[in-house]
This record gives structure tokens, C-alpha cells and sequence, in this order.
């Protein structure tokens, strides 16, 4: 049976498209999920992509999570649904508070395009565990609002009990605290993650393949439970 | 709060006074409105011919020679919609249309850089999809004063930024473009934009009204009183309104709305619920239905009462001027309005019915009932006025091509010569644009496959046949000063290099002709010479113009821009995995140069950069060595005989292969068959490098013979370091490490700029 994974499309989600196709790469069917149902589908995993939903008003994220959708998703995402955020997509998930802390402009305040090292801190995660521990890859990183930051507390927090997902390992690009490009719910099924790595599945269109172990390791997740 | 003005008042008060001359209209043009009405027109209808027989939306002054490009066209079976329409259409194949096109807002952007180049980005966009097609790619083309003057560090930064906010938050990749800086663009930048679309033939649409009883729905954002220059002259004139409010006198971009608008619109395509549409740009609410009614033959009622605002202040003339960004006006059939409001709805897009087609051939509006226009569309939107500008060779351009770049000192040595090659490459036009390409999303929607540095951008168009297009934009302004025929030749000669460079079939061209004041004899010879080079070359080389764009009075304070026409190349890619790249990918493949070097330094960047000097003449045009050249380059791209391939164009040979080795992180080992200067950084056109493949050396020289393209051994890629040695004469011989190549040409621009 291949593994359903929703994408939800907010008003201003960009990278929608770009989450399906690396889902249908790594062999599950992507289901398109809209802002303005509340209504998951019965999918087994959802990604809610990058882009800038709402355009970004009031502050990135702050409206989407008020979608109808969100209110499905939230208690999903506490019952253990897997939920991968990818740049707005973490900024939503912080903003609805299933993720701790917060993205905020970048050191240098422009907006960065760049292929980015990260090094995989944890592979506890249904969106990790096909990387192996420590594993550097190289993703592409695209926003203006990257810089993750969180208390000293929250971050302590996060070390101690391993939510710290992926680390930017070449050099800090937008001023996160920790280096920190990803963090995870206390659960581990809840993941955001800064950089993209829809964008990088194929040569052809990015920096390598490396991101699709995102996607086919919720996919093993689910198929083996 | 004074009267409005209707057509029945203006009828009664024919010697009311009217302030057409701050609106932009000469008296001549005024009198000509009022034979064309047989009365004095209102003040809704005078702002209606203000800003539809203004320069920008009539192309008086440049209309009668732009139709070389149409005359002179070669065959094009593939062209499916061509000039006049809000773009060209392209058949690339396997029943898709591409459609493409270049626009400027180079004024709006120097006097607010942010908003004026994110509004431009806009613009193009809304062109394109209203011919029925998704956006999927843009670029931009810049050019701004002085590296290093103080007003570029405020110009810059905000139009970088600007089309960075617009485009990255339309999910656009952003994919290539130009990055020039000379002094005659400091009181004028040239902020060019180019937006590039894909549909299905089928779903090919026009701006034209037709079926009396049809709806016109205006969509998008409300209406507000921005981009009004002369309305508010116009109120204070006429109304009397003491308290008017300055207008900002540039729109502000809403890019959100933008993206809902094409997600909207694409969705009411797909319906089957438009029967016509044209997108608000320049001149608004009067462009749209003066140019949808003409273009139906039809005639059309507005009650402009029901123009949705964001300003209630606004009066009748101020709607149909402002400039409003992210609207769009459709035609609907009745029976279909309820489907339409209703996806509208669910994009959260405000639409809203504001008049209907007519069959009276009339363009009426009202304002609560009472009319205010009353004219017949096509005199505002075909027949203003056309001029022939005199045109006269300026004084000085034989003077120009006197002074010879053949009397400058010359590096010899190979210290000279490297020192020469490190300081070009780190000049601000030759130097890495990564400070600015970094800033814009070039990898959105997952089908970019060039982008920058390549010297093409390339989309991939189906991700099943790996059917795709590639697109360049190229101009130089200081050929164009040295020979505007020439140089506009050598813009397109350019770009369409760069196509093939990257491995796609050159097709078809749209441009964007950046001058000075057409009032100025001297800049009207530049314009026609450049107009009538551009559509020779295109009739040449077989690729025709399928639309464009012209800006003119472009200066700063009282002397003219460099003649700047920019020329964009669309070309096909049967196979983007076939496509080619800059970079040296592997060690041991033979670099060849291909072409014929001579010593050509008129315009170039050497001449410029390190002498500070324009003049004598630019580089031979060969058109036909450009076909051959384009022809081996594609050919080699398709039977996969190259690993890298760089066209030769500003800074020579010299910074083709020092780009290269950084795109590649790889050296390489080159000896120079001639004199090392002229070889280094010689400007001739019609040449490239390209990297062979070891196993294809023999089959690449049958191509380049059969072609009869002279290909010379120069090297080959491999080391840590850009070694160059010159047979004749070895004390030319030098070495650059890759990372003081590295360190050249990376610092230039963060070190002016951050």
C-alpha cells in the first residue's frame, strides 16, 4: 500500500508543488490538502511546504495557523501524526505552537538562495531516521526569515532532549541560534526545518539527492510502523 | 465638492479652460481630441487620451519604425502570436506555447528603487498571464550609475531588494539577467524585466471584447490612487480641490495579491469561463477597456461608480488613471458570472462586474448615472498620434570613432597581464553577482535547470519528455554608442550565443529599447539605427521579434543614456539533461576555442576599466558566424560531446576562462596560439569556449569543420590554479591560484554593496 502524504496549499504557499513531486520521488502519493478544509483526507503524514502564506503579513505564519485546516491538523500532530514543516512551513508550525521557538530575519536582513551543509542531529524522527547519525548532507536554503532563535531555556531544553534536528554545518548563513536549520516536537514526529529539501532530489533542479531521505524515511516510517 | 464633469456639460461649456498640457498632451494633440469628439472632452475622457497617447502606451515617436520588425520578419511558422499582443507566443513543440517578454520601469525605480522594480517585476508578470499562460521564470536586466557613487548604493540595494520581496513572494524562480554600472545610467537606471510562460496552444487568450451582453469583471486589488501623475493636476486644475493630497507618484506592489490573482486567473482559464482579458498596467482602468473594446470591434459600458476603491476620495478621471498594481479585467458571458465570482471567492481575490459589452461600437462610462466618456475605443487605443521625429547623426560620433583604443598602453609582460586579467574580473561589471542573484528564488517550482551564473537560464517545460526552454538577455550600451546598428546587432548576436551556449536552439527574441529624449535629433538617428540593425539581424539569423518594449527619455540631468537596446533570446531544449554549463567538470578534457579572434577593443571592458575610455569601433558583426557557431554548439549539446561550454563576450577570453574554472572549482592548463593580449581580451564576437570530452575530440572537429568554425587548441582542464602560457613569447606566462581567482572576483561587490 503506498503512503499518503497530504500537502496543504495556504494562500501564498509556493513550494507546494515542489513537496509533491519529492514525495511522488520517494514513492508515496502526495494528497492536496487546502487551507479552507478542515479535513486531512485520512492521509498517514502531512507537509506543509514553503512560500509565503498570507504573504507573510502581520508576521511569517501568524495567520496561516488560523486556517481551518489547522484545526485538524494540531490535535493530529499531538496524536502523533508525522508533520514535516519546511521553511514557512516551520514558521507556521512554530507559530501554532507545536514547535518551540521562532524564525525571525536574517543576520545581514536579506533574503538568502544558497546549497547549504547540514549535518543530521538526530535520527529519532520519522522524517530522519534514514540518515545516518551525524550524516552531513547539502540542501538548498531560500528565506528571508531563517534565523531560528528560542530562549536560553527553550534551547537548553532542545540539546538535552535531542529536538535538535539538523544543524547548518558549513558556516552559519542567517544568524540561528545554535546553528540550529531544524528542531522537532518533544514527540519527534512534529519536524521543521528551515532549508528545503524538496529542492534537492535530483541533480537536474538542485544540489544532489540528499533531501529525498526526508521524504523516504516518513515513508519507511510508515510502512513499518 | 465641484460638479462632475459630463458629457453633456462639456458639450454646453466648450471654452472651459483645460489643463491638457500638464496631463502631457501638446495643443496640437489637444485639438486633435477635441475634432475627434466634435467637442471638448471631459475630464474623464481627457485623462483617458492623457495617458493612452502618452509615449509609453502609444509608441508615437517609435511606432512608425518599430514595424521593420514586423516587415522584415523572417518565416516563423512557430510564432502563434506576435507584436500587439501583450506578448509573443511561441510553439516549442508537443502542443505547448511559450510566451515571453521584456519590459522596463526604469523611472519609477530610480525615484523609489524598492517599489518601482518589485512593480516592474509585477507588470511583466500580469502581461504574460493574460495571454492565457502560467508564469513560470523571470529575469532582469540592470544597469545602474557608477559602482562606487553614492546614489548606486541607494539605487541598488533597493531595486536588488525590491525584485527579491515581488518575485521570491510570487513563487517565481528568478533565472539570469545583466548587471552592468556605467556613469550615464547614474541619474537613470535601466531596471528591465522579463517574464517567461508556458500553456497549452489551446489555451492561447486575447485582449478582445466581444458578444454584446458579455460582462466586464474588474478582479484584483482595489483602486487606488496610486501611479497618478497627472490626476492630481488635473483635480487641482479643474476642481478646485485645495486639499488634495500629494499622490504617491509610483505603485506600490501587493505581490500576495499577485499570486492569488495568477492561481485565480489559471483556474478561470481552465474553466472555460473567460472570454477575453487584458491586464491593468500603465494608463489602468482606460487601457484595459479602450483596448479590449478595440480589440473586439465591440463597443462597452462601464459605470466606473462600481470600480472597487481603496482611496472613496477618487473621482471618475482619477480611477480611470491610477495604476493601481494586481488587477486584471475579463470578459464573461452571463451565463457563466456566478462560476466565475465564485473560484474568485475562493481564492479570496475581490472580482466584481462593472459594465457589460456593447454592440454600439462606443466606449461609454458613467459616473451615478450620469455619463462622463462617450468615445469610440479605437481613437484612444490605435489611432493617437504617430510621428516622425527628425533624426540626425550626432556630431560627435565621428569624433567617437576616432579615438582609437589601438593608441593604449598594452599589458605585455605576464606580470602586467595577470595583474590586467585579476583587476577585470574583479571590476563591478565582471565581477560574481552572487550578492545580488543570492538574494531572489531561483529555485521555486523545482524545474529550474540553468540559472545563474550559466550564460542561460533554462527551464524545464515537461518533466515526462524533458521538453524545455532556455532564455538570455544581453546589451551593451557602449557598442551601442560607438555604432547603435552595430550594437543592437551585437546585443541579439549575444544573446542568442548564450542560448546555444547552454545548449538549446535559439527561436525567437522580444526586446526592450532603452534611449534618451526622442526629441533630441542625435538620440531619434541612435534609435532608428538600432531598430533597424535589431530587425536585420533578427530577419538574418532567422529568429523573429515577437513583441518588446521601448523607454525613452532615459537621462541624467541633460545627457542622454547610452543607446541600451536589450535584446532576450528565448531557445528550445528537445532534452534539458542534454544542457550545457560554464563550469569545467572534469580533468583532462581539451579546451578549444572556437571562433576567430581579432583586435578588437572599441566598448570594451579592458578600454573602459582600465583606461577609462569609449571610443573607435565595436566589435565586426558576423552573422553568419554566429549561426555556425550556434548551429556546432547545439549540435555537440545534443550528441552530449562537451562537458562545459562559456560564450566569449565582455572581458574576452580571459574572463571566459577564469569563470569557468571557479564555476568548475577546477584549473586549467592553457597556451595561448598568438599574441596573448589581443588573445586574452579581445571582445570579437562569434566565439566560445567549449570542453571536450576525450573520447570525442574527433567527432567534435568534424562538427566544427563541417560548420566551418575554427576550433583552437588551447588546453587543458585540471589543477588548482588559471595557468596560461603563450607559445611566441614566454615571458607572457602566468599563474593565478584558483583562490586569489576566488578572492577577485567575489569581494567586488559585497565590499561596495553590504
Amino acid at each position: 500500500m503506498t503512503a499518503r502524504v497530504g500537502v496543504i496549499t495556504f494562500p501564498g504557499s509556493l513550494d507546494d508543488l515542489d513537496a509533491a513531486r519529492a514525495v511522488t520521488r520517494a514513492g508515496g502519493e502526495p494528497v492536496p490538502l487546502w487551507h479552507g478544509d478542515s479535513d486531512l483526507r485520512g492521509v498517514d503524514a502531512v507537509v506543509l511546504p514553503g512560500g509565503f502564506s498570507y504573504g507573510d503579513y502581520l508576521r511569517c505564519g501568524a495567520i496561516a495557523r488560523f486556517a481551518p485546516v489547522m484545526r485538524e491538523l494540531v490535535p493530529a500532530a499531538r496524536a502523533g501524526l508525522p508533520v514535516l514543516g519546511i521553511c514557512n512551513g516551520f514558521q507556521i508550525l512554530c507559530e501554532a505552537h507545536l514547535l518551540p521557538g521562532a524564525l525571525t530575519r536574517n543576520a545581514g536582513l536579506r533574503f538568502i538562495d544558497r546549497d547549504v551543509r547540514l549535518r543530521i542531529e538526530t535520527t529519532a524522527t520519522p522524517w530522519t531516521r534514514g540518515f545516518a547519525p551525524g550524516q552531513e548532507i547539502t540542501v538548498v536554503l531560500k528565506s528571508g526569515e531563517g534565523a531560528y532563535m528560542a530562549d536560553a531555556g527553550t534551547l537548553a531544553a532542545l540539546e538535552a532532549g535531542g529536538q535538535i534536528v539538523a544543524r547548518y554545518a558549513g558556516g552559519n548563513p542567517n544568524g540561528s541560534a545554535s546553528d540550529i536549520a531544524g528542531v522537532c516536537s518533544d514527540a519527534g514526529n512534529v519536524v521543521g526545518l528551515m532549508p528545503h529539501p524538496e529542492h534537492a532530489i535530483d541533480p537536474l533542479t538542485g544540489p544532489g539527492r540528499d533531501g529525498l531521505g526526508f521524504f523516504t524515511s516518513a515513508l519507511q516510517a510508515m510502512v513499518t510502523g | 465638492m465641484s460638479p462632475v464633469d459630463t458629457v453633456a456639460r462639456a458639450a454646453g461649456t466648450p471654452d472651459q479652460p483645460q489643463p491638457h498640457a500638464e496631463l502631457g498632451l501638446t495643443d496640437a494633440e489637444y485639438v486633435r481630441i477635441r475634432d475627434l469628439l466634435g467637442r471638448r472632452p471631459t475630464d474623464a475622457e481627457l485623462a483617458i487620451y492623457s495617458v493612452m497617447w502618452s509615449e509609453h502606451c502609444s509608441y508615437k515617436s517609435s511606432k512608425v519604425h518599430l514595424r521593420q520588425f514586423a516587415e522584415k520578419a523572417p518565416a516563423a511558422p512557430a510564432l502563434l502570436a506576435g507584436i500587439g499582443n501583450n506578448a509573443g507566443v511561441v510553439d516549442i513543440g508537443q502542443g505547448y506555447a511559450v510566451t515571453f517578454k521584456i519590459e522596463s520601469h526604469n523611472h519609477p525605480s530610480y525615484v523609489e528603487p524598492f517599489q518601482g522594480a518589485a512593480t516592474g517585476v509585477g507588470g511583466i508578470v500580469r502581461d504574460i498571464l493574460a495571454m492565457g499562460a502560467r508564469p513560470v521564470a523571470v529575469m532582469d536586466a540592470l544597469r545602474f550609475g557608477a559602482a562606487d557613487a553614492p546614489d548606486t548604493r541607494r539605487v541598488l540595494p533597493g531595486v536588488v531588494g525590491g525584485i527579491s520581496f515581488y518575485g521570491n513572494c510570487l513563487g517565481l524562480p528568478n533565472i539570469g539577467g545583466e548587471l552592468a554600472f556605467d556613469a550615464c545610467y547614474g541619474g537613470n537606471p535601466l531596471v528591465n524585466a522579463l517574464c517567461v510562460g508556458v500553456m497549452r496552444h489551446e489555451d492561447l487568450k486575447f485582449a478582445a471584447a466581444r458578444g454584446t451582453g458579455n460582462a466586464v469583471i474588474l478582479l484584483g486589488s482595489g483602486t487606488g490612487p496610486d501611479g497618478i501623475g497627472g490626476a492630481s493636476v488635473l483635480a487641482s486644475a479643474t476642481f478646485g480641490g485645495g486639499d488634495s493630497a500629494k499622490r504617491p507618484s509610483v505603485q506600490v506592489g501587493d505581490p500576495f495579491m499577485e499570486k492569488l490573482l495568477i492561481e485565480c486567473c489559471l483556474e478561470l482559464f481552465a474553466a472555460g469561463l473567460v472570454a477575453g482579458i487584458q491586464d491593468l498596467g500603465a494608463a489602468g482602468v482606460s487601457c484595459a477597456t479602450a483596448e479590449l473594446a478595440a480589440g473586439g470591434g465591440a463597443g462597452m459600458r462601464i459605470q466606473l461608480d462600481a470600480v472597487p476603491l481603496r482611496d472613496p476620495s477618487l473621482g471618475p478621471a482619477e480611477i480611470l488613471m491610477s495604476e493601481s498594481q494586481e488587477r486584471m479585467m475579463a470578459i464573461v458571458e452571463p451565463g457563466h458570472i456566478d462560476r466565475f465570482l465564485a473560484i474568485c471567492a475562493r481564492w479570496d481575490v475581490p472580482a466584481t462586474v462593472i459594465g457589460e459589452v456593447t454592440d454600439g461600437g462606443r466606449l461609454q462610462m458613467t459616473w451615478h448615472g450620469e455619463r462622463v466618456v462617450d468615445i469610440v475605443p479605437g481613437s484612444a487605443a490605435d489611432d493617437g498620434p504617430v510621428y516622425h521625429r527628425p533624426a540626425a547623426r550626432p556630431a560627435d560620433q565621428d569624433e567617437l570613432a576616432a579615438r582609437d583604443p589601438a593608441a593604449l598602453p598594452r599589458p605585455a609582460a605576464g606580470g602586467e597581464l595577470r595583474a590586467t586579467l585579476l583587476a577585470l574580473l574583479g571590476s563591478p561589471g565582471l565581477a560574481d553577482k552572487s550578492w545580488v542573484t543570492e538574494q531572489y528564488d531561483r529555485h521555486v517550482r523545482g524545474d529550474t535547470v540553468l540559472a545563474m551564473p550559466q550564460d542561460a537560464g533554462a527551464i524545464r517545460v515537461d518533466e515526462g519528455t524533458h521538453l524545455g526552454v532556455a532564455l538570455s538577455t544581453d546589451g551593451n550600451g557602449r557598442y551601442g554608442r560607438l555604432d547603435p546598428y552595430a550594437g543592437a546587432q551585437l546585443a541579439l548576436a549575444e544573446a542568442y550565443r548564450n542560448v546555444a551556449a547552454a545548449g538549446a536552439v535559439p527561436l525567437a527574441v522580444t526586446n526592450c529599447l532603452n534611449f534618451g529624449s526622442p526629441e533630441d535629433p542625435a538620440v531619434m538617428w541612435q534609435f532608428t539605427e538600432a531598430v533597424r540593425g535589431l530587425a536585420d539581424a533578427c530577419a538574418t539569423l532567422g529568429v523573429p521579434v515577437t513583441g518588446g518594449n521601448v523607454s525613452f527619455y532615459n537621462q541624467t540631468g541633460a545627457v542622454n543614456i547610452h543607446p541600451t537596446p536589450v535584446v532576450g533570446v528565448l531557445g528550445v531544449h528537445q532534452d534539458v539533461r542534454r544542457r550545457l554549463t560554464i563550469g569545467f567538470a572534469a580533468d583532462g578534457d581539451r579546451i578549444l576555442l572556437l571562433g576567430r579572434t581579432g583586435a578588437e577593443f572599441g566598448g570594451s571592458a579592458w578600454a573602459h576599466e582600465m583606461h577609462g575610455h569609449l571610443g573607435g569601433r565595436p566589435p565586426t558583426v558576423d552573422l553568419e558566424a554566429e549561426r555556425a557557431l550556434a548551429a556546432v554548439l547545439t549540435s555537440a549539446a545534443a550528441a552530449g560531446l562537451l562537458s562545459a561550454a562559456h560564450d566569449l563576450s565582455e572581458g574576452g577570453l580571459a574572463i571566459a576562462l577564469a569563470e569557468s574554472c571557479l564555476a568548475g572549482g577546477r584549473g586549467c592548463q592553457v597556451t595561448l596560439p598568438g599574441d596573448p593580449f589581443t588573445l586574452l581580451f579581445s571582445e570579437s564576437a562569434a566565439r566560445a569556449i567549449v570542453a571536450v570530452r576525450p573520447a570525442s575530440e574527433a567527432a567534435f572537429a568534424a562538427l566544427a569543420d563541417s560548420h566551418g568554425v575554427p576550433a583552437a587548441a588551447l588546453g587543458t582542464t585540471g589543477g588548482t590554479a588559471l595557468d596560461i602560457s603563450a607559445s611566441p613569447d614566454p615571458s607572457a606566462a602566468f599563474t593565478i591560484p584558483l583562490s586569489e581567482l576566488a578572492g577577485a572576483h567575489r569581494a567586488t561587490l559585497p565590499a561596495l554593496f553590504s
